[in-house]
Formats: structure tokens, sequence, C-alpha cells
């Protein structure tokens, strides 16, 4: 399982065996979605998120 | 099994610690006291421990020798008979106000009186593990922690660990308190007519546990200002400060994820999704986690963190209890692993 680094808060990421190109995943402490943009060596980049009202 | 006994059980306080001790797997409680409920079922009093114990609250005077003693009274009362208690258990564990401050002179400040046994304020440790975990296993005496210090302080925590603010510059803590906050005695102000659905802001500065935010964090220029809001337990508490210049989300995240790291109730909560995105005090009811949070606004270094707790069990019986675990030598989570509830 290789690893990357969040751009957004730096937690270490684990990717699961067969993770493709494209796929997006969800960092586990900050909840960002990232775009897997390579896999040898794994690279992710930060995805659209779609913005939403919350909270009041 | 090591036997414990708890002096003052009739409170909030006391009932806390009475349903965590009740579960926990290697303690037997003893005797639980109280002046004003002597011979009734702790059940009568704590209603949730029905068929969990036939114990009777019992005299104080009455109290038999135990290993470890928890002191659950009303703040002032300890200091008057600690060299009784101390000949009574080994180890003490205290949840009021007395023994919090290390110098005798900041006590007599914030609480206004002489402290009745000055010469016991340097034998207690300070009882949050997240700042003394060390100095509690190793010692027979801590003290209590008030609920909205523990909240403050846990929310600069990674700020001043990692030196990213100013000790030296102003820190403004908004604080939102539950009714539980003021105990089991009602007056006027807390009849349900009156402290229903209020968002009543009863101290703006000057409240007394500002001193243990001094005395743990070390910053100069500190004010907690406290709201009472519609709520039976939790704590949320809002710093605002100043971040030192060139500091970077990234390095937040970096010191919030130490002391997270570090300590297994402590938790980050800074989602992107979804309901609970910031620290909330409402789903940690019974339950001994800190939920911090941030947000840093990097055009002007305004850092605004976020810490939430239920100020019986962090704030004060959960805490507790995790000293008397570090002080045994035991896991440190032992009888503490409830999540909370939700929905709630």
């Amino acid at each position: 399982m290789s690893a990357v680094t969040c751009p957004e808060c730096e937690a270490q990421i684990g990717l699961d065996d067969g993770t493709e190109v494209g796929e997006i995943i969800v960092c586990s402490d900050c909840g960002v979605d990232l775009e897997v943009i390579a896999i040898d060596p794994a690279a992710v980049q930060l995805a659209p998120m779609e913005q939403e009202d919350w909270g009041e | 099994m090591t036997t414990v006994s708890i002096i003052g059980g009739s409170g909030y306080g006391g009932g806390e610690l009475l349903r965590l001790l009740l579960s926990h797997p290697n303690v037997e409680i003893k005797q639980v006291t109280s002046r004003s409920r002597m011979g009734e079922y702790v059940y009568q009093t704590h209603p949730n421990l029905r068929k969990r114990t036939q114990l009777k609250f019992s005299d104080p005077s009455q109290l038999e020798p135990v290993d470890i003693l928890f002191l659950a009274q009303p703040h002032g009362q300890a200091q008057h008979n600690i060299e009784r208690y101390a000949k009574l258990a080994a180890k003490i564990i205290d949840l009021a106000a007395d023994f919090r401050l290390r110098d005798q002179s900041l006590y007599e400040k914030w609480y206004g009186e002489k402290h009745a046994a000055p010469e016991w304020l340097s034998k207690f440790v300070y009882g949050l593990p997240e700042l003394h975990r060390a100095e509690i296993a190793s010692t027979n005496y801590v003290s209590g922690v008030g609920c909205n210090a523990t909240a403050s302080n846990l929310a600069l925590l990674p700020l001043v660990k990692a030196d990213l603010i100013d000790l030296e510059s102003s820190i403004i803590i908004e604080l939102k308190v539950g009714s539980s906050e003021g105990g089991a005695e009602g007056n006027s102000a807390s009849h349900h007519p009156e402290r229903a659905s209020v968002i009543r802001t009863f101290s703006s500065f000057g409240h007394r546990h500002t001193a243990e935010v001094i005395q743990e964090m070390g910053v100069k220029d500190v004010s907690l200002t406290m709201t009472a809001v519609d709520l039976v337990r939790g704590v949320l508490a809002t710093a605002h400060a100043k971040v030192k210049p060139g500091i970077t989300t990234k390095d937040l995240w970096k010191a919030y994820r130490a002391v997270a790291n570090e300590n297994p109730f402590i938790r980050i909560v800074k989602e992107q999704r979804g309901i609970y995105r910031v620290p909330e005090p409402k789903i940690l009811a019974g339950s001994n986690y800190a939920d911090l949070g941030f947000e840093l606004d990097e055009s002007n270094g305004h850092i605004v963190s976020m810490c939430a707790i239920d100020n019986l069990m962090k704030g004060a019986s959960g805490s507790a209890v995790q000293c008397m675990n570090l002080m045994m030598g035991w896991d440190e989570t032992l009888g503490l692993e409830f999540s909370g509830l939700h929905p709630i």
C-alpha cells in the first residue's frame, strides 16, 4: 500500500491496493476530497467540493 | 480490588463518579457520604444508578480507611479536613477547587479568602492528564479541574505547546455552558421558567476558573466570558488569539495532531462536510472526550480555537477517574470508554 500526503492538512493517507487514477478519496483527518492523479509514485490533488449552506 | 470512597456523593460530580466507578473493573466502592441524604439509597438521588448498587449514603464522620478517597464536596470544605482525610487514604483525588492553584496569592486573589491549608497546595498535582500525565502518575494527591478552565486550557494547549501564539498578547475565551455547571442545588435563576431557552452572559470576566488558565497555560492577559445556554451538560470554549507571524493552517494541523496523538481523549473535529464539522458538546454527553477544532484567518493571524467537553466528565469526574488510572498504573482509559450518544 502506498501513501500520500494530504495537501490540505499534511496527514499521511494510505492508498488501498487497486486504487486507480481519477479516483476520489477522502482525507481521514480533515475530510477534504482528494483526486488521485498518479499511482507510481502516488500523488493526489484537492478535488472540488460542493459548497453548501450549513449550520445556521 | 482497590477500595475507594466518595466524600460528598449527592451532587452531580459525585453522581458521575459513582456511575464511572461502579463500572470500573479494578475498584470497589466502600462508602459514599452525604450529610443531607444520610441513610438513603444512592439511587434515590442518582436515579440512573437504580439496580446498579444498593449503597446508601453514610455519615461523613464514620469514614473508614480505603486506598483512594475522592472528595466531591462543595468548594472550601476539603482544605479544612485534609489532614484527617490523608490519614484515611494514601491517595486523594479532590474534585473541588481547594487545591487547584499552586500559588497561595493567586488563590487569595481569585477566591477572595485565605487558604486554610496552604502547606498542602504544593503537594497536589493539577488533575488534567493532558497537562501533567507523568506527575499525576507519581503523586498521591491530585486536584480537581474547573470545567470551564479545562475547555479553555485544552483549546489553547496545541497553540501554547507548539509556541504558535504570543503568551503576552490578549486572549479572549467565550464559553457557552450548560445548567449542570450550577450544581444540584437550585436558585431563582435556575428555576425552569427563568433558565429554559436562555442565552445569558452571566460573567463577562473575572470568573474563578480564569486562574487555572493563567497557571496552566502561562498566559498573562486572558479573559473568560461565560454564557449560559439551553443545555444541561456541556461546555464549548471558543478562544480568540493571534498567531505569530508566518504561521499557516498546516502548522496548526501539525500542532493539533500532535496533541491528539499524545492523548487518548483528545480528538480533532474539523470536517468539510456533514453536520458535525466543528466541536459540539451535544454529542459528548457522558463521554470523557474533548473535541478540538480551529480556523485561522491567514490574512491577519486571527486564530479561533474551539474545545467541547461534557463539564461533568472531562471537566470533572471523568478526568478524576483518568487520574486515578494513572496514579494506579492502569490503562488510562479504563472505565472511560463510553463514546457518547448519537442522536441525543
